[in-house]
């Protein structure tokens, strides 16, 4: 499966025409930079969860699928910057995280969307108890459309507990009046790291 | 008489339907901007192609069921998910019940599902005690209000923001603003809570993948997931025919769906669960899965030679969008559970003829739904079906027992209509003869001025006035249809300086009948394959090369209808037949030409009615046009050119009202074109809008387009 040289150019088109917004990056240093500026500068969290109120940090990023080494580096970094980072038992944040950082699997080209194997339970809900979702895509995961993957995305689907989610855009719906709106249950907006790789 | 009062209270419903001024602004503005978002959602693809492909992957699974289900069974098990299979709506609800009751579930958050609407499951688990959550922001309101969806996607898209806030202020205890980002925003916080609380969730699903064993379920919100995650046992409640091969196939699908019901490429979340995935709070670390599919007559149906594609459905919503009743009315008049085209014929099989007796008849028989479908389904045929099935079994009415009657016999039929002159009766067409007894009219038909039956029809005239040319071009065959040729016979006569011009000679044969699409639109299918036989037979003998008709719906019905009817009657004869028929446009503009048109000196912007029956029957859309320029005129284009203009035959006198509000939406857009006439080619259309044009006081002049040249 190879990227071809539209792919990127495509993809943000259509991942910016679902309100998400794409940066292009240089690794991975500078993606968590980025992540720590969004953090701070977003609103405050609003706690969900007002019966018993979970974490009384004031800003908190989790990062459920990051290797070892560069949670340590990110850790420190946020640490740095007064933030919590937290990578695990984010069922006990339900009533909300500022920040749910993923790297995904895939990019479809198509329609703008990401694929990220879900499995693990904690995956699951960075992307979806966060109040800004963002996903680092590896250019080279890119692919031109579901369809043209459907071997890959078969094997993903393939293993007997796997979970894989597509996504495009924030959290939306436009069931009132037909208005759309964006953040219902998960993520109020979505953004997308390109790297190249 | 019960049946009558249980029809009046129907109508009652609806016509309160047409008082709501903000659901019918909301649905005006829904069908307009639905347009051209799937038009955008489209672009660059070839839609035809996706839905053939799309309706060709849909059949063969049907034909599969069976296998797919035991493939999928099997595959499930292997990863441990518990696979039940439900025959009926109750064995669902029971199975579902069990499972939480082993649990010892409590609550539940659930993630929208037609099909548990479909089995009333919410009532069954309530009944049992338990507190179900609806999770999906539509789902919520409704659920509140204690109503069913509107619509099988946006199922809160006939209320306001107003009432949302009013609702919404009532479950906080808060006085909520109107304001739709805020309102969101409470159902985000009333909601979370819900999620983590809940001992169960429940989810529909959208795909069901055999050869993984996997589920997609598609969802903008979310819901589905948080669903799907956070409680430590999940239920997901699946119809045999969500089954699929492969996710290739669903993957196909999910190209159509969300383009088709919302003008998206693509929904924000579609998830792919395979079996029972982690979750920490379970014992065994992961989620405890079952999967109950549901039978619910999909066996049956799928054995059904006609009715198996109704099961080609994919829950896409867009039959609605596009349908003039919808628009008027909204969904909760539209359906039972299942809302729109597909809901019309489903209801009967899922939720019993009585409720969906009186619902088969709110159709126009337009054919949009049928023209954006994305399973290819023949809706319009089969909720006539569905309409002549439910007579078959329960009897039929009198006055379509009357009009069978009438129609098997021609001669019975056009004595009725020429005594009908004698005595100047109006008559309001499509099914010409019943509907203008005094009996059948009543107040609520003076929407429109009805026109009255000729002097002298036009048969009778056709022998003395018609002078053929020496050396023609063309031999043609003229079908009148009832409507010009005892109606407006003066639609005929301009024809017939029209085809001498272009130096085509005409033959009227004498035995010729209604078309037979007035016994159809009232579900007598005997009598609709009576006629059908009468004409084929009634032109056997004809040497012309076409048989032409300024009438559309008479050239839909048949080219379209009649050799299905025929069949087992006169095959090959039907099939000849129907490939002679021509309606008078397409028979101008690509066989004859054009050439021998003297443009008129009188320069008139002129707007076209479309009417249904020629622009989604036939394909014809650009001929009219073509001829309107030839006749020194200038077409102009209006956004409801192709919008039916609510006549449907039967359906104006069973559902006046509705039919009036189409009327009126149609004309309204004619008068903000500015043009000076508006021209149709079809007797049916011209005498609704006519007739509407006159009664509103709008001054629009309607013609034939044979009257224009």
């Amino acid at each position: 499966m190879e990227t071809n040289k539209e792919m990127p150019a495509q993809f943000m088109e259509k991942a910016a025409l679902v309100s998400a917004m794409i940066h292009e990056t240089t690794g991975m240093n500078e993606v968590f930079e980025k992540i720590i500026d969004i953090c701070l500068k977003k609103p405050p969290r609003e706690d969900l969860i007002r019966a018993k109120s979970t974490d009384t940090s004031k800003r908190i990023i989790c990062a459920p699928n990051l290797d070892e080494k560069d949670f340590k580096t990110f850790e420190k970094l946020s640490l740095d910057n007064g933030i919590k980072l937290i990578d695990r038992d984010l069922r006990n944040h339900a009533g909300g995280i500022d920040v749910g950082f993923t790297i995904v699997d895939y990019g479809i080209a198509e329609t703008g969307t990401l694929v990220l194997n879900s499995n693990s339970e904690d995956t699951r809900l960075a992307t979806m108890l966060c109040e800004i979702h963002v996903a680092l895509l590896p250019k080279s995961r890119l692919r031109q459309s579901a369809l043209a993957m459907s071997e890959e995305l078969s094997a993903l689907t393939k293993n007997p507990s796997s979970y894989t989610a597509f996504i495009t855009g924030a959290s939306r719906t436009a069931d009132i009046e037909r208005v759309l709106a964006l953040g219902v249950h998960g993520p109020l907006e979505l953004h997308i790291m390109l790297v190249e790789d | 008489m019960r049946e009558e009062e249980k029809f009046k209270e129907y109508k009652n419903r609806v016509d309160h339907a047409l008082g709501n001024n903000f659901l019918r602004t909301a649905m005006d503005n829904f069908a307009v901007a639905y347009r051209t978002s799937r038009e955008n959602a489209f672009s660059g693809m070839d839609v035809d192609s996706i839905i053939r492909e799309v309706a060709a992957i849909k059949s063969n699974a049907i034909k599969n069921l069976a296998p797919l289900f035991e493939q999928f069974k099997s595959n499930a098990q292997k990863n441990g998910v518990h696979v039940h299979l439900a025959e009926t709506a109750d064995d669902a609800n029971q199975i579902i019940a069990g499972i939480a009751e082993k649990n010892g579930s409590k609550t539940i958050a659930k993630s929208k599902s037609m099909t548990a609407e479909e089995i009333y499951l919410n009532h069954c688990l309530e009944n049992k005690g338990l507190e179900v959550t609806e999770t999906d922001l539509g789902e919520w309101i409704v659920q509140l209000r204690h109503e069913g969806p509107s619509h099988m996607v946006m199922p809160a898209i006939h209320l306001s923001r107003y009432q949302v806030a009013d609702l919404f202020s009532d479950v906080t205890g808060e006085t909520q603003d109107s304001e739709i980002e805020k309102l969101v925003k409470v159902a985000r916080r009333e909601l979370r809570e819900k999620y983590i609380e809940a001992d169960m969730g429940i989810t529909g699903a959208n795909y069901a993948v055999a050869d993984t064993g996997t589920l997609g379920i598609i969802t903008n919100e979310g819901n589905a997931r948080l669903v799907t995650t956070l409680p430590k046992v999940s239920v997901s409640l699946v119809g045999l025919d969500k089954l699929l091969p492969s996710i290739s196939d669903a993957l196909s699908i999910n190209r159509i769906l969300p383009r088709n019901a919302t003008g998206q490429g693509i929904t924000s979340y579609v998830t792919w669960i395979t079996g029972p995935s982690e979750c920490k709070t379970a014992k065994t670390g992961k989620r405890e899965m079952h999967i109950v599919f549901l039978d619910n007559g999909r066996t049956r149906i799928a054995k059904d030679s006609t009715f198996a594609q109704v099961l080609q459905c994919i829950r896409c919503g867009a039959c609605a969008n596009v349908c003039p009743v919808y628009r008027m009315v909204g969904g909760h008049q539209m359906g039972h559970i299942y809302i729109g085209a597909i809901g019309l014929i489903t209801t009967y099989f899922f939720h019993g003829k009585e409720h969906a007796r009186h619902l088969v008849q709110n159709c126009t028989n337009c054919g949009a739904c049928k023209a954006v479908c994305a399973g290819g389904i023949e809706l319009p045929n089969l909720i006539k079906e569905i309409h002549a099935k439910i007579q078959d079994e329960d009897g039929h009415p009198l006055k379509s027992l009357l009009l069978a009657r009438v129609l098997k016999s021609r001669k019975l039929f056009h004595t009725l209509l020429r005594t009908a002159s004698v005595a100047q009766k109006p008559v309001t067409g499509g099914t010409p003869y019943l509907r203008h007894l005094p009996m059948i009219l009543s107040k609520e038909h003076n929407f429109r001025v009805l026109p009255k039956i000729a002097k002298t029809p036009f048969r009778d005239t056709f022998n003395a006035f018609y002078k053929p040319v020496k050396k023609p071009r063309f031999k043609i065959a003229l079908f009148s249809g009832c409507l010009q040729d005892f109606v407006y016979p003066e639609q005929l006569e301009s024809a017939m300086t029209v085809f001498t011009k272009v130096k085509t000679n005409v033959e009227f044969p004498m035995e010729q009948s209604c078309c037979g699409l007035p016994a159809l639109m009232m579900g007598e299918k005997d009598a609709a394959v009576s006629v059908a036989l009468q004409n084929i037979k009634a032109f056997k003998k004809s040497e012309a090369d076409y048989i032409v008709t300024l009438c559309a719906s008479c050239a839909s019905h048949l080219k379209n209808s009649v050799p299905g009817l025929a069949e087992g009657y006169a095959k090959i004869d039907a099939f000849n037949f129907a490939q002679k028929v021509m309606p008078f446009s397409q028979f101008l503009s690509s066989v004859a030409g054009m050439d021998d048109f003297i443009p008129s000196p009188d320069r008139k912007k002129i707007a076209f009615h479309s009417p249904c029956h020629l622009c989604r029957g036939l394909g014809i859309r650009n001929e009219p046009h073509q001829i309107i320029e030839a006749s020194g005129h200038q077409y102009i284009k209006t956004s409801e050119e192709e919008t039916c203009c609510g006549f449907g035959g039967s359906f104006s006198a069973n559902f006046p009202s509705v039919s009036k509000e189409i009327l009126k939406r149609k004309l309204r857009d004619v008068k903000q074109s500015n043009a000076d006439l508006l021209v149709t080619e079809c007797p049916g259309c011209v005498m609704q809008l006519r007739g509407g044009a006159l009664k509103q006081e709008k001054e629009i002049s309607v013609k034939h387009l044979s009257e224009l040249l």
